[in-house]
């Protein structure tokens, strides 16, 4: 079992050594040159020098990406073309915002699909079920910042029930921070409620046909221990996957989500950093997040052996 | 069995008994009535991006004006007998800017479709047939799937010009892994099969052996992929052009159109809604044809989602 973990461990070291070649190679393919793409159009010859070195493009490919995942190793992500600051310094700064709205849509998401997929599996092939995996495909067809817009118009303008655009720091209290943070967290969890509650259907129908589920009912199990404890347990393992792949969605959707809702995070940065072509940061957003996708999905496979002990290794 | 008498199949068919009618034949409706009844999804949605592409295709003869003309004296009205959709804080006519739009989400979200396939099917190809080669492919292919596919689309919008050629060379990058794994997969299962085992032991040479047994197996996954990946891409397109990384803003998408609007969403709701209605019926179209083609092509994987 431990060295199980100590095995999985080190197997997500060369991913991430791939992902930072990835993501460091991205400057050295793009078609034109990248310092005067960054520099701008009104850009003077010098400024383009000036951009180039600080990229590092005038130095061999195989040097620079040492140096640079020897900086990375330090915690040192580059510095901001625009203001100069430590990229790291900047992501920092924006963290709160972004890590909220995630764990928020998280566990909204996780509450809310979990569920209606049990009862569209229970309740397969009646009118509930359709209405439940339509609202899946709308799920995933709609965008999220037309969700976003939506939600933001009948329940912040027409009802006024909660601010329309804005974020409350946690340390002011949780009640603020939470209002602020339900309808980014709903338009952000649209599509993720929708893959969730997929899987949870097909995963529970497959795991209702067993025969010990009929035992269960057999012996006098009530529905909802049934549903929850005999099936649910047995059907987590592709469910807690799809968790885990779905963070993806998040991270994408979360840029744009703070975007609609105007909250200062990570997504804000990397807006701007657009706009002013400040690559550094992009390349660092880049890199954090999907080093914390790595790892979501490093701490799910470890959970596979306590949801189900049958897997061993 | 020296004078066995040789008797030929329809001999054998006239005599066998009569089978009694327990099951009276199946009969299906046919032409297009009976298709819709067993296809509802793939008629809906297939009508619905039909008429999006005929839109698309059409859009200067549909009672719209140059999408990009400006007149500052009409700035902001609301949709009326004269501007359907309204015009925008420019003066321009959202009606034909959405209409026009329609080209942008269509061509991006094809290509990618197109381009992703055929990239993902080369790849999948030499990973399922050439085996040293398949570790390092799939550790690329890991790591790439690692980045969130919009913030590496983000990443390589920043590093280059804004057109609609770099937006699909953008998506289709980053939705390549998907592909390549499925098609991965698929030959890696093909494989294993007696048929194939038998055209290699008959000594067929590999490439026949994806012609004929291999490629026409991936015909069909790849297909429900081709749907998905379409509409994720012009979804992605939208989003890139909405936080500004995606088409120049010279030209009308919807991403763009919303972006424009997003300043004034609160008073001129409008200006978000339309666009915002076209994009969503478009990929929900895709959608449910990707939807239907998989009940359709794969009824096994249709039943486990």
């Amino acid at each position: 079992m431990l060295s199980y973990i100590i095995r999985r461990i080190l197997a997500t070291v060369p991913v991430m050594v791939v992902v930072a070649l990835f993501v460091f190679s991205l400057l050295y393919i793009a078609p034109g040159d990248p310092a005067a793409i960054i520099a701008g159009d009104q850009a003077t010859p010098d400024d383009v020098a000036r951009i180039r070195m600080s990229l590092g493009l005038d130095r061999p490919f195989l040097i620079r990406f040492g140096e640079w995942l020897w900086q990375i190793l330090h915690g040192d992500l580059g510095t901001s073309i625009f203001t100069n600051l430590p990229v790291a310094t900047l992501i920092a700064q924006r963290a709160e915002p972004t890590l909220s709205l995630m764990a928020v849509t998280l566990i909204l998401a996780v509450c809310v699909a979990v569920p209606i997929g049990v009862v569209a599996a229970w309740k397969a092939d009646t009118l509930i079920d359709r209405a439940i995996m339509a609202f899946a495909v709308f799920g995933f067809s709609v965008p999220v910042f037309v969700v976003g817009y939506l939600l933001a118009y009948v329940f912040a303008l027409e009802l006024d029930w909660l601010p329309v655009q804005g974020y409350t720091q946690l340390s002011e209290g949780p009640w603020p921070w939470l209002q602020n943070l339900i309808l980014p967290a709903l338009a952000l969890g649209c599509v993720y409620i929708a893959l969730i509650a997929r899987i949870t259907r097909a995963s529970m129908l497959e795991v209702l046909q067993q025969d010990y589920i009929r035992t269960a009912r057999a012996k006098g199990v009530g529905q909802t221990g049934i549903l929850f404890v005999h099936a649910l347990k047995n059907a987590a393992v592709p469910i807690v996957t799809v968790i885990g792949i779905g963070v993806a969605l998040l991270i994408g959707g979360a840029v744009v989500t703070e975007t609609v809702f105007a909250i200062p995070g990570i997504g804000r940065l990397t807006v701007d950093a657009i706009l002013r072509r400040d690559y550094p940061v992009i390349q660092g957003v880049v890199l954090m997040f999907s080093f914390l996708y790595v790892l979501v999905n490093l701490v799910i496979d470890l959970l596979y052996t306590v949801l189900d002990p049958r897997i061993r290794y | 069995m020296t004078d066995a008498t040789i008797t030929t199949a329809p001999e054998l068919i006239s005599a066998a008994p009569e089978l009694p009618d327990l099951l009276p034949p199946v009969k299906l409706r046919g032409g297009i009535i009976g298709f819709m009844r067993r296809h509802p999804a793939i008629a809906i949605g297939g009508a619905l991006v039909l008429a999006m592409v005929l839109i698309a295709a059409f859009a200067p003869y549909l009672g719209t004006v140059d999408p990009t003309a400006l007149a500052p004296t009409r700035r902001t009205r609301e949709p009326s007998a004269a501007f359907w959709f309204g015009t925008d804080m420019l003066g321009r006519d959202i009606y034909s800017r959405v209409l026009y739009g329609a080209r942008v989400s269509l061509t991006v979200g094809f290509s990618v479709g197109l381009l992703a396939s055929l990239a993902g099917l080369v790849i999948g190809l030499i990973s399922g047939f050439v085996r040293w080669s398949d570790g390092i492919i799939m550790r690329v292919m890991d790591g790439m799937m690692s980045i969130p596919p919009i913030l590496l689309a983000i990443a390589l919008m920043a590093l280059t010009r804004g057109s609609v050629g770099n937006v699909i060379t953008a998506i289709t990058i980053a939705e390549i892994p998907r592909v390549s794994r499925l098609v991965r997969s698929v030959v890696l299962s093909l494989r294993e099969q007696p048929y194939v085992d038998a055209a290699i032991a008959a000594g067929t040479r590999t490439p026949m052996i994806i012609l004929r047994h291999i490629l026409p197996n991936t015909v069909a996954p790849m297909t429900v992929q081709a749907t998905y990946v379409c509409a994720s891409a012009m979804i992605v397109e939208a989003i890139l052009s909405f936080i500004g990384a995606g088409t120049p803003p010279t030209i009308p998408s919807w991403g763009n159109i919303m972006a424009e609007g997003r300043a004034l969403w609160q008073v001129k709701p409008y200006i978000v809604f339309f666009p915002a209605v076209f994009l969503s019926l478009t990929v929900l179209a895709v959608n449910l044809l990707g939807d239907g083609l998989r009940d359709a092509l794969d009824p096994r994987l249709a039943k486990r989602l």
